[in-house]
């Protein structure tokens, strides 16, 4: 019965999506949504390095903002590469949620030091099937630097799944990491996610 | 003299020139054992050496003295870029390079202070292996050099060429060149500091040698205005390609 019920649940939305595919664009969403989607990210990113809160603080403020503004179930399942299929679900959530930690105190550990600085959107193009929101960092002592966002809605809401920092794909550096700290555990995501819990 | 020299590099770049083909994969290293002991090296030194000089050089120096240092080591950088801009054919880079270099030497006291820089956009600092690339030299594989740190074949053969084929070389004395090497050391020291939290990012990752590659690879890249191989793209991967 219950089987039943989700098979037909199942069948409901397949059809519903090859009908989207059929009649409507690629991507639903436009291209000046995806840029006001990283103007606000940003605008909450500025807020964040101008606050001169705590390292403490400013990390878990950086964490709530990768939540909400990154796909974060995916983009933890790509640093993961191949493994992820060998991991089971219990461990693909712990995993996904200590990544989150991970990120917030990688990243956020360095808004310290942008204290003065401020990012600024430039403009938005689509690519593919998604769309690329290019910013402007100006960091005092730096010269100013390119980072781009990778913006799309295929999780089902709008939200960003990668950045560009000077040419530098976060995706991979992360992926490179879990990788590393994979093979240091010899292959147990257990460990792996024991490590990763400590990192950053 | 240069003119020779450069007739010369002409010549050197033909037996490249099979080689001009844009990266397929992101890394491709087929050196990696020794690039690996020059990596743990590097950052045994970087750990022992660099980071304490740099942090005592910042210390010492009060800020507007360091920025007059690197100040004048990057004004005395324009006239290789300028050649390079040249070789490459950009004549409008050249153009700006040279403008700002007059610039800051006669009004900024030798270069001490960045007129041009005040003034609008600093110059983008250019190298002879960005000149072979747009040759179609292909970058070739990565190689990790001692103290230099990452590279490519390309850019290490170029490293060479920048250093014997330097204006300044045939143009100042001794005592000149003797300037130029010491700024140019504090300019290092500076700039060490300034990308601190990048670079001990960098090496407390858990495989700091292939993070050190993969940023290289993909900035140098980028640097130049060549894409990166469509299998660094993840959104397939991700979501598909329906």
């Amino acid at each position: 019965m219950a089987t039943n019920k989700l098979l037909n649940r199942r069948i409901f939305l397949g059809a519903l999506f090859s009908t989207a595919i059929a009649t409507g664009p690629v991507s639903a969403a436009s291209n000046a949504q995806a840029e006001a989607l990283v103007s606000k990210l940003v605008g909450e990113i500025n807020t964040i390095i101008s606050s001169g809160n705590s390292e403490t603080a400013m990390i878990s403020d950086f964490e709530s903002v990768f939540n909400r503004y990154a796909d974060v179930p995916t983009i933890a399942r790509y640093a993961l590469g191949t493994e992820a299929r060998s991991a089971n679900s219990g461990q693909m959530d712990r995993f996904t949620n200590e990544f989150a930690g991970y990120m917030a105190r990688k990243y956020g550990k360095q808004f310290r030091k942008f204290v003065g600085g401020a990012i600024e959107v430039n403009g938005s193009r689509p690519v593919k099937q998604y769309f690329e929101i290019t910013t402007t960092a100006r960091l005092q002592g730096q010269a100013p630097f390119e980072v781009s966002f990778l913006v799309s809605d295929k999780s089902g809401s709008l939200l960003f799944f990668n950045m560009y920092i000077e040419g530098i794909n976060l995706l991979l550096s992360e992926r490179t990491e879990i990788g590393a700290i994979l093979d240091k555990n010899r292959g147990n995501i257990d460990a792996m996610i024991e490590d990763l819990a400590k990192a950053g | 003299m240069v003119f020779n020299k450069v007739k010369f590099l002409f010549a050197a770049c033909a037996l490249f020139a099979g080689c001009s083909t844009p990266p397929s994969k992101v890394v491709n290293d087929p050196y990696e054992k020794t690039n690996r002991e020059a990596h743990a090296f590097n950052k045994a030194l970087d750990k022992e050496f660099l980071r304490p000089v740099a942090e005592e050089y910042a210390d010492i120096m009060p800020d507007p003295m360091e920025e007059v240092v690197s100040n004048f080591a990057t004004n005395m950088s324009y006239p290789a870029d300028v050649l390079n801009y040249l070789l490459q054919g950009n004549l409008g880079q050249a153009m700006f390079t040279t403008n700002a270099f007059i610039l800051n030497t006669v009004f900024g006291l030798g270069g001490a202070y960045d007129i041009a820089g005040a003034h609008g956009d600093r110059p983008r600092d250019t190298d002879f292996g960005e000149t072979m690339a747009r040759w179609g030299v292909g970058e070739g594989p990565y190689v990790e050099l001692l103290v230099f740190g990452p590279s490519t074949e390309r850019d290490a053969v170029a490293k060479v060429v920048d250093f014997v084929i330097d204006p300044l070389g045939s143009l100042l004395n001794t005592n000149q060149k003797q300037i130029v090497r010491l700024t140019n050391t504090g300019k290092v020291l500076s700039t060490r500091m300034a990308y601190d939290a990048t670079i001990g990012g960098v090496y407390g990752s858990a495989d700091s040698y292939a993070q050190a590659r993969l940023y290289y690879l993909q900035n140098r890249r980028y640097t130049l205005g060549i894409k990166p191989p469509e299998s660094a793209d993840p959104f397939e991967e991700l979501y598909g390609n329906e």
